[in-house]
C-alpha cells in the first residue's frame, strides 16, 4: 500500500536543510579535500604543492613503518575484540542460569560503557606503572620483570586489556538479549535426548546466536580501529619505538605531528576504504541474519 | 525448567561476581586514590580503604584550580563537558528527526538523492578525516568554540536512520486521519509523531550523550585555549610520565568527576538505554 503523505512543496527541503548543510560542511568538504590532498605533494615549507596522482599511496603502502601500524592494529583489534567477546558471552551465559539478581549484576557490569576510552586507558595506567602502580608493584614482588613503557608486547597488552574492559558492557548486552531468544524448546528437547549443559551450548546456542556474535565482531573491530585512539594515547602515545601504533594514531601522528599532509590524507583515504569495506559486510550480514529467526 | 539446578546456579553467581569484581574494580580503585595524598599514592601498594583527604581533594579540584591545566577549575571543564555532550546529543535528535521526518511523510523531487547524501556517512567516524575537518574549522574560526566541538559531530546519519525506521513502523491511517481533521505536517509533527517516538529519543538521548561526554580526539585538536577544555582532554594533559610531579591525587579526583556523570545517567536511564542499544544497533 502506498503511504499517505502530506502534500507540501517546499516544507520537506526545509526540514532537510540543516543535516544536509552540516554533512555537506563538515563531511563532503573534508572528505572531498582529503581525496584532493592525498594526490598532492608539498615542499617542504607547506608554500607549493603539486599533483603527483597517486605517488602518496604506492609511497604509504610501501613503507615499513605503515605495514608495522597495519600489523599492530590487526592484533590490537583481534586480540581485543576477542577477548572483550569471550569474556562478555561467558558473563552472559551466567546471568543467563541465575533467577536472582539479574538486575543488580546488569547494573553493575553496565558502567565501563560510560567510561571514556582515554579515562579507561589512564585507570589501567595508573594500576600498572612501573614506578607508582600498585599492580605493576605486585607483579615486580612476583619477580616478573613488568615495564610496559619499554616492552612494546607488554604495552600492547596493557592497551588490549583496558580496550577490552571497556567493551564488556557493550557486548554483554548484545549478548544476554541473543540468549534470551534462544527458542527454550530446542534447549529442552536437546536435554531430553541426553545432551550434558555444555554440549547444549556448543551445538545449538553457540551457532543460533552466531548472528549476534557476528555483528559484535564487526563493531568490535570499528572500536578497535577508531575509538580506542583515545586509550593509545593516553598509555603508550604509540610507543614504545611504535609498537602500539594503530592506524588512526599514525594518521594523527603523521598529520599533526609530523605534519606530512598528503601522506596522512592517503592514509585517511585508506581507512575510509576499510570502513566502507566493514560496513558494506556487516549490511549484507544483517540481511542474512532474518534466516536464523 | 530443564533440569534440576545443580551446581550449576551458585557457579553463575561466582562467575558474576568476579565479573562485576573485574569491571568494577579499576574504578573503585580510582576512587580510594582520589582520598588519599599524593606521598601515599607515589608509595605503593595503595591500601583498599578510603583515605582521609576526600574533602581536601575534592575542594582543590572543584574549585581551586589545576596548576597542570593552566589553572583551570574542574566546575569549568565539566561545564565544557556538559555543554558539548548535551549540544551533540539534542543537536543530533533535533536535525534527525527533521529529517527522517520529511523522507517519511513527504514526496518530493531528490528524495532519495538527498537520503543517501546523508546515508553514505554512516559509520564514517571523524577520525579518519581529521586533518581536513580541522582545516575546514579553521577557515570557519570555529577553533576554541563550542560550535566547533559539536558540529562536526553530529554529522552522521545513525539517527537519522533509527528515526527512518520507526516512522517508517507509523500506520498510514494516522496520517489519514490527522489529514481529515486538518491538521498540517508540523501539528502532526508535533502532537502526534513526538509523543509517539519518546522512548526511541529517550534511548538515543543516553547513547549520544555517552558518546559526546566521552570524545577525545576531536576535542584535543579543536581546543587550544585551557579554558575550553573538556575533562577528557584536560586529564591527559596533567599526566605526565616524563616528569615525578604530575599530581597523582588530583588526576584520580579529576577521573572520578569524568567518570561520575556519564555513568549516573547510564545507569539511571538504563531500561531506555539497553532498550536503545540492543535494539537500534541490530
Amino acid at each position: 500500500m502506498q503511504k499517505a503523505v502530506f502534500p507540501n512543496r517546499v516544507l520537506p527541503y526545509l526540514l532537510l536543510a540543516p543535516q544536509v548543510a552540516i554533512t555537506i560542511v563538515f563531511f563532503y568538504w573534508p572528505a572531498s579535500q582529503a581525496l584532493y590532498q592525498s594526490m598532492l605533494k608539498e615542499d617542504p615549507f607547506g608554500l607549493k604543492s603539486k599533483f603527483v596522482g597517486l605517488q602518496n599511496f604506492t609511497q604509504v603502502l610501501g613503507n615499513p613503518d605503515y605495514l608495522n601500524s597495519v600489523r599492530v592494529t590487526v592484533v590490537f583489534s583481534v586480540s581485543t575484540a576477542v577477548l572483550a567477546m569471550a569474556l562478555a558471552l561467558f558473563l552472559a551465559t551466567a546471568a543467563e542460569k541465575v533467577v536472582r539478581g539479574k538486575g543488580f549484576y546488569r547494573t553493575m557490569l553496565i558502567w565501563p560503557y560510560a567510561v571514556a576510552p582515554a579515562v579507561a586507558g589512564l585507570l589501567f595506567l595508573f594500576m600498572f606503572n612501573p614506578s607508582m602502580g600498585t599492580f605493576a608493584y605486585l607483579l615486580r614482588d612476583a619477580g616478573y620483570r613488568w615495564n610496559p613503557l619499554l616492552d612494546g608486547d607488554q604495552a600492547m597488552l596493557l592497551v588490549v586489556v583496558a580496550a577490552a574492559w571497556k567493551q564488556i558492557s557493550y557486548n554483554f548486552l548484545f549478548f544476554v538479549a541473543a540468549l534470551q531468544s534462544v527458542p527454550r524448546s530446542l534447549i529442552e528437547a536437546a536435554a531430553i535426548d541426553g545432551a550434558s549443559s555444555t554440549k547444549r551450548f556448543w551445538t545449538i546456542v553457540f551457532p543460533l546466536i552466531a548472528p549476534t556474535t557476528f555483528f559484535l565482531l564487526v563493531v568490535n573491530t570499528v572500536y578497535a580501529f577508531f575509538d580506542t585512539f583515545g586509550i593509545i594515547d593516553a598509555v603508550t602515545g604509540g610507543g614504545p619505538a611504535q609498537a602500539t601504533q594503530t592506524l588512526v594514531y599514525k594518521v594523527y601522528n603523521d598529520g599533526f605531528v609530523n605534519l606530512d599532509l598528503g601522506g596522512s590524507a592517503a592514509q585517511s583515504v585508506i581507512l575510509m576504504a576499510i570502513v566502507i569495506a566493514l560496513t558494506a559486510i556487516q549490511f549484507r550480514y544483517v540481511e542474512k541474519r532474518v534466516h536464523y529467526a | 525448567m530443564i533440569e534440576k539446578p545443580g551446581i550449576g546456579r551458585p557457579l553463575a553467581h561466582v562467575v558474576l561476581v568476579l565479573g562485576v569484581l573485574v569491571v568494577a574494580f579499576p574504578i573503585y580503585y580510582t576512587f580510594i586514590a582520589s582520598t588519599q595524598s599524593l606521598t601515599t599514592i607515589l608509595r605503593p601498594p595503595l591500601p583498599l580503604t578510603p583515605g582521609d583527604q576526600i574533602a581536601a581533594n575534592y575542594g582543590e579540584a572543584l574549585f581551586g584550580g589545576i596548576g597542570r591545566i593552566g589553572g583551570v577549575a574542574v566546575t569549568t571543564l565539566l561545564f565544557n563537558t556538559l555543554v558539548m555532550a548535551l549540544g551533540i546529543a539534542l543537536g543530533k535528535i533535533f536535525i534527525s528527526i527533521l529529517s527522517a521526518f520529511a523522507v517519511v511523510f513527504f514526496r518530493f523531487p531528490l528524495r532519495m538523492v538527498f537520503f543517501w547524501l546523508i546515508f553514505v556517512t554512516l559509520m564514517l567516524p571523524v577520525e579518519v578525516r581529521i586533518l581536513p575537518t580541522y582545516k575546514v574549522m579553521v577557515d570557519l574560526g570555529m577553533i576554541d568554540t563550542y560550535a566547533g566541538l559539536i558540529l562536526p559531530l553530529i554529522a552522521s546519519a545513525t539517527a537519522t536512520l533509527l528515526f527512518r525506521q520507526f516512522f517508517m513502523t507509523i500506520p498510514s491511517e494516522l496520517v489519514e486521519a490527522a489529514r481529515i481533521d486538518g491538521a498540517g505536517p508540523l501539528r502532526f509533527l508535533r502532537d502526534i509523531l513526538l509523543p509517539l517516538s519518546k522512548t526511541n529519543i529517550a534511548a538515543l538521548f543516553v547513547i549520544l550523550f555517552i558518546y559526546g561526554w566521552t570524545q577525545y580526539l576531536w576535542p584535543l585538536l579543536v581546543t587550544n585555549d585551557n579554558q575550553m577544555n573538556t575533562i577528557v582532554i584536560a586529564l591527559k594533559k596533567m599526566v605526565s610520565f616524563a616528569d615525578a610531579d604530575t599530581p597523582w591525587h588530583m588526576v584520580m579526583v579529576t577521573s572520578i568527576l569524568a567518570i561520575l556523570p556519564p555513568v549516573l545517567v547510564v545507569v539511571l536511564m538504563q531500561r531506555w538505554f539497553v532498550r536503545g542499544l540492543v535494539e537500534s544497533e541490530k
